[in-house]
């Protein structure tokens, strides 16, 4: 994934989206694309996978979002909405919800930066937190498998723990590989020699 | 007396009935409530609006608040169905040249029998069926996945589902992005008008008795408001009552029409209100019973079993543990907060919350709190029973 995000506004109004896309353009470098026909919509999106769709509350195309939503995640794709009238209290709510949605007043191009901004931020928090738990999840399996190496060079060679492990850097640092990685083919011949 | 007001979310469709006359013909302000009706432009806008409070209830597809359950799609915020609005009410049309090579291999189009429709359509769409449906979870989904699943598990081969607001089902068909749909009305018959479909079966061929919109409110009004809650339960169970009697389908059909609420013409509406369907450009009607439900066989009673079913057809389609969601599907249903609303009315209720799905081949008369209640056929097509996970009442 690249740094830029990249923004979906579907919007049939040209005279309004032109003020979004600008007000957009000042606020930072964004890949944005329009979608003014509704037409396939759903596969206008899917191909161009953005970061962030913006769509009108008003657009009845906006169910079509749902479907995208489900097929790859609620997380995956934060969608912001414009609604015509509300208030800050539900703005903060709908985020405090957990809720992928900022809701501003109308379509007014001085807004679109704050919601954005919320989007982003939004998106990035979700981002830090699959990342976290992705990294969790690998840590956990690493030692894991390098515990299984421990117990097999402990067994093989008849020494303790922490000579095996140490036998295990050792080994990584001759071949300039990680740790984990030497482990994983230990562990992997191993299954092969059974 | 002072009239206390609940703004009511709906979407521009013929099953929005009940809360539209519950306001023009006077049987909300009997109950001492005014509705603020705020027609909203899509299902995900107005599960949205019911979530943040900017409406107290709203006209919503049953499966939604059971979705939100099981924490599938976009909504947070813990929904309720304290009353099912209707029954059934939905219609799958294909495409003109589909429609032709279904009459040309020998299909009448009886629009009675799901069985032989579903195994002509899927011959004579060999490279694929692209379906449309208003909402990811909606009744029209799960009735087209468990109809052409059922026939010849070709969901996952070659049928695809999209979702299609209904108000742009005419021009995604016409433009070729669909080859069929699943819709409530009036969006069927305004297809046909169009000359651009021809209706292949009701939704009521597939599942006798589905439930398809509910009185939708979050659960933490439905405690802060039990009294509310209470009088807009009545206020749309006599509107449910009134509309079940024929001498009321003109004038229903003449409110529905008028530009704030569906904005079409009245002759196009009342086609779903009466069952008598205009299915092809040629003219041919069809007459079907049980089209449409407000309130005969109990219509409006919101059977936990109902829910369990829609838990447990998303838990399938979702992956997600069946027993489970089934669970938490039926406790969407909220039968005790039906039961409190109607409980010192003339309403007589049955004495079981759950029954089984698909169990009743003809009208069958189960024991009410009073005397008996008559239920009118669930079945389904293939004759499957859903047997209630629990029966607590």
């Amino acid at each position: 994934m690249t740094d830029t995000l990249s923004i979906i506004i579907v919007e049939p109004d040209r005279d309004r989206a032109l003020p979004i896309v600008d007000s957009l353009r000042a606020a930072g470098s964004f890949d944005i694309h329009v979608i003014s026909d509704p037409t396939w919509l759903a596969r206008q999106i899917e191909e161009r996978r953005p970061d962030v769709v913006l769509i009108d509350l008003a657009n009845p195309s906006r169910d079509i979002l749902e479907e995208l939503a489900v097929a790859s995640g609620p997380l995956e794709r934060p969608v912001a909405m414009f609604v015509d009238s509300s208030d800050e209290g539900l703005s903060a709510a709908a985020i405090e919800a957990g809720v992928s949605a900022y809701v501003v007043d109308g379509m007014q191009p001085s807004r679109v930066k704050p919601v954005l901004d919320a989007a982003i931020a939004r998106f990035r928090m979700f981002q830090r937190m699959r990342t976290e738990l992705a990294e969790t999840k690998r840590a956990l399996e690493e030692r894991k498998v390098i515990d299984r190496a421990k117990g097999m060079i402990m067994k093989a060679r008849g020494v303790d723990e922490g000579e095996a492990y140490v036998i295990l850097r050792k080994a990584a640092m001759n071949q300039n590989k990680r740790v984990a990685d030497v482990a994983a083919a230990l562990v992997l011949s191993a299954g092969l020699l059974g | 007396m002072r009239q206390t007001q609940i703004s009511v979310g709906f979407i521009p469709l013929v099953d929005a009935a009940p809360l539209v006359v519950a306001h023009e013909m006077g049987f909300a302000a009997e109950e001492g409530i005014a509705l603020d009706l705020r027609r909203a432009p899509s299902w995900s806008s107005i599960r949205d609006m019911l979530s943040f409070g900017q409406v107290d209830a709203a006209h919503m597809l049953a499966p939604m608040p059971v979705a939100t359950a099981l924490g599938l799609g976009g909504g947070m915020t813990p929904v309720v169905a304290g009353s099912v609005l209707s029954v059934n009410g939905t219609v799958i049309g294909v495409n003109t040249q589909i429609a032709a090579r279904l009459r040309s291999a020998g299909h009448n189009f009886a629009f009675d029998d799901a069985y032989s429709a579903g195994a002509a359509l899927i011959a004579a769409t060999p490279d694929g069926l692209r379906i449309g449906v208003p909402f990811p979870f909606s009744m029209q989904r799960a009735l087209v996945e468990y109809w052409l699943g059922t026939i010849g598990h070709a969901v996952r081969e070659k049928v695809t589902i999209h979702t299609v607001p209904p108000p742009l089902m005419v021009d995604a068909i016409e433009a070729g992005e669909i080859d069929a749909f699943c819709v409530g009305e009036p969006w069927g018959s305004m297809a046909v008008e169009k000359g651009v479909a021809t209706l292949l079966l009701p939704g009521a061929a597939i599942w006798k008795f589905a439930p398809e919109k509910i009185l939708a409110v979050r659960s933490t009004w439905a405690e802060t408001e039990s009294v509310l809650l209470g009088r807009l339960i009545r206020a749309v169970w006599r509107a449910g009552r009134w509309l079940a009697e024929p001498a009321s389908q003109s004038l229903a059909a003449e409110l529905l029409s008028r530009q704030r609420y569906l904005d079409l013409s009245p002759e196009i509406i009342e086609r779903a209100l009466t069952g008598r369907l205009v299915i092809s450009s040629r003219g041919e009607e069809r007459q079907v019973p049980q089209f449409l439900e407000f309130f005969d066989g109990v219509a409006t009673f919101p059977w936990r079993s109902q829910g369990e079913w829609i838990g447990r057809h998303l838990a399938q389609q979702h992956q997600l543990d069946v027993t489970a969601s089934a669970t938490a599907g039926g406790a969407v249903f909220r039968t005790d907060l039906y039961r409190a609303a109607l409980g010192r009315t003339s309403a007589i209720l049955p004495v079981e919350s759950s029954k089984p799905e698909g169990g009743m081949p003809e009208v069958s008369s189960v024991p009410g709190m009073t005397g008996h209640v008559s239920l009118k056929p669930d079945t389904f097509f293939d004759g499957t029973v859903f047997e209630p996970i629990q029966d607590n009442r």
